[in-house]
């Protein structure tokens, strides 16, 4: 028994003291201290992105229920990131929408908390508590909005199926801890590896149940159904938050949790996530044809975001989970930058949230309507923008192990997902223009523009970047 | 020995009873309190068995808490039993064969019950023999080290519960009155209390 090692989440404990230090902050200032609460949450945030990255110790912690190694840090780094960004984003929204709540910024800080635990999760019980404490502060925000019917519809939909989702996870959970005596990962592999070829059936349903659990907590394909309207019920902020963050904490779990305890059965999860990406892709690129509702354009594309992503996990080598991690960073860039250009488009009072609205936007206003153009053909994958090279680093991964279908599969989704996007663009330059739009926050206009820099020049910065996943990946293997 | 049988055909019997009045009483708020009933004979068939951890916390949350919220929730309904009784009979044969098949699956499962020997050599945490420890004394013993993580991470999870619940539910309404307690210690009588002449046979 190895000791506790508490200085390795030391983030952790920042965030946790830090969110109940602003709560008392909040309770104590009331309505008034809404802003230096917001104010004070970045800088936590800020603080614990620091930590993670000037921490350079790696380890167990906690009788090997925590760990931290590069793959931990890369990924809590980026998820920080991501969260303190929706905070920024959220800041003048919801003073217009009037709901304006202290408490919004630290259910994210809290719900940051849960998705670092959830990367560094070694264990089943600590992999499901992060989960739950993740999971239980987005619902919460998802009906933030209370007065407004759309929002607590998406909260309680988003609730009701994640309660049904954690409920399969721990399902396969505990068939998992019943059939190899194992809650920690480590234990899990050696139960494997001492079983040899020879896997109980308990196991591998266990796995799949697990498989299911975590794939609804990314929205992949059959397990997506809440997204779209999560997505398009709750207030566009937090939906920006939804796409970014979360979905890379969820992505990160389900890597640690499919390759860390069963590469020695790799057969039999491989072909259920090859199953899960392909029915991801498609749907993705077909689902988003018809839809009006940007919000839920970007449900969908998420949906296809996140099976691209799987391919690289189904290939279950490092090169895959490499192109995984700079999938997962490229994807939160350019997710945020996508948002804070939909909460740019306002008129007056009212958020423009119909596709047609965005009529003739290069007109109006030219450099908004370039950045999401850039920003709509890096999702779509077209070189030399970002979104290419993170579908570029999957598929040869899957080709790399032979996963032929999966790949052309994915190639032929994202042709057909490109559809979709440039409509989008075509309507923004080629259509006859509407009414302008309100001037663009000078927050949004910071995200947007650091956002469509980085998807324009990744070329550049690929190199650190590779490395960096690189790094990350080489904790597995 | 006789001694313990004795409690426990006791505890059965009354809760066996208990939870036939829960379903059998007619008005309600019986029905909880025979639950409550049930709960404390199941705990002292736990205390029988040597888990006098889960008999005081079945007393503590069930009894303490889920119980007296049900009690709540009753007495704050205004549904009408009597009504909803009315056909109470007609699901009597459908009710009466869930509880069958349960009852033979309950028997199934404990009949072929048997203790894997070999799941104790493989558990990370091994028991301790109850001889040498209460279960009390081995959970404490482990909770707040080996699982420290843990209880504090589901310590936090209670935490968000808390903000969620009072985030979407309190409102602060603008017409409540409020008790202030400042306010009614510096009444005097020259403030409180008005004089007047009534003159008689006239009223105010």
């Amino acid at each position: 028994m190895e000791g506790l090692a508490i200085t390795l989440a030391l983030p952790e404990i920042t965030l946790a003291v830090g969110a109940m230090v602003l709560l008392m902050v909040g309770v104590f200032g009331g309505e008034r201290s809404v802003s230096l609460v917001t104010s004070l949450s970045v800088l936590l945030l800020a603080i614990a992105a620091l930590m993670v990255v000037f921490a350079q110790t790696n380890g167990l912690a906690f009788n090997d229920a925590f760990v931290v190694d590069p793959f931990a840090r890369l990924l809590k780094f980026v998820t920080i990131v991501g969260s303190a960004v929706a905070i920024v984003m959220a800041g003048g929204f919801a003073r217009r929408m009037g709901f304006e709540r202290f408490e919004f910024p630290i259910l994210i800080v809290i719900a940051t908390l849960g998705m670092m635990m959830m990367i560094s999760a070694n264990d089943l019980i600590a992999l499901y508590l992060g989960l739950e404490l993740q999971s239980l502060s987005l619902y919460v925000i998802a009906a933030i909005n209370r007065d407004s019917l759309r929002s607590t519809e998406a909260g309680l939909k988003y609730f009701v199926l994640g309660a049904l989702s954690s409920g399969m996870l721990l399902y396969g959970a505990s068939l998992i801890y019943g059939f190899s005596g194992h809650t920690s990962f480590a234990g899990i592999a050696g139960a494997l590896e001492a079983a040899g070829g020879d896997v109980p059936l308990g196991l591998t349903f266990g796995l799949v149940f697990l498989i299911a659990g975590l794939a609804f907590k990314v929205s992949a394909v059959p397990f997506h159904m809440w997204t779209p309207d999560v997505y398009e019920g709750a207030p566009t902020p937090v939906t920006a938050f939804f796409a970014a963050a979360p979905k890379v904490a969820a992505m990160a779990l389900f890597v640690r949790a499919i390759i860390e305890p069963f590469s020695a059965v790799t057969p039999d999860w491989q072909q259920v996530l090859v199953f899960i990406s392909i029915l991801s892709m498609v749907l993705g690129a077909f689902a988003a044809i018809g839809q009006r509702n940007i919000k839920r354009l970007m449900a969908y594309s998420s949906i296809g975001h996140m099976g691209f992503a799987l391919v690289g996990l189904a290939a279950g080598t490092e090169a895959g989970v490499q192109g995984v991690v700079v999938y997962l960073i490229i994807y939160m860039a350019t997710n945020l930058g996508a948002f804070a250009c939909i909460l740019a488009m306002r008129r007056g009072d009212g958020m423009v949230e119909d596709i047609n609205e965005l009529s003739g936007l290069a007109r109006t206003n030219p450099v908004l309507a370039f950045v999401l153009a850039m920003l709509l053909f890096s999702l779509a994958g077209i070189p030399p923008l970002a979104g290419f090279f993170g579908k570029f680093y999957v598929f040869l991964a899957a080709i790399e192990v032979g996963l032929y279908g999966l790949a052309v599969i994915g190639v032929l989704a994202s042709v057909v997902g490109a559809y979709y996007y440039l409509r989008i663009v075509k309507i923004m330059y080629f259509d006859k223009p509407s009414e302008a739009m309100s001037r663009v926050p000078a927050e949004l206009g910071v995200v947007v523009g650091v956002s469509g820099a980085f998807v324009v020049l990744f070329v550049i910065i690929a190199g650190p970047i590779n490395s960096a996943a690189d790094l990350a990946a080489r904790s597995f293997f | 020995m006789i001694l313990s049988s004795l409690f426990f055909y006791l505890f059965s019997a009354v809760a066996i009873g208990a939870a036939v009045m829960v379903v059998g009483s007619r008005n309600p708020v019986h029905s909880v309190l025979f639950l409550i009933l049930a709960f404390f004979n199941a705990a002292g068939l736990f205390v029988l068995l040597g888990a006098e951890f889960l008999a005081m916390i079945l007393v503590v949350v069930y009894v303490g808490a889920v119980a007296v919220l049900f009690l709540f929730v009753v007495m704050m309904l205004d549904v009408d039993f009597t009504e909803l009784r009315e056909g109470f009979l007609d699901y009597l044969p459908i009710g009466g064969m869930i509880g069958v098949i349960l009852l033979v699956e309950l028997l199934a499962v404990l009949a072929g019950w048997v203790f894997a020997p070999e799941v104790a050599a493989t558990l990370p945490e091994p028991t301790p023999a109850i001889e040498t420890t209460s279960n009390t004394a081995a959970i404490g013993a482990v909770l707040y080290t080996r699982y420290i993580y843990f209880f504090q991470v589901a310590g936090l999870i209670l935490l968000v519960a808390m903000i969620g619940a009072i985030v979407l539910t309190l409102r602060h309404k603008a017409n409540v009155k409020r008790q202030s307690i400042a306010d009614q210690v510096a009444r005097t009588p020259a403030t409180a209390i008005e004089v007047r002449d009534v003159e008689s046979g006239q009223g105010i």
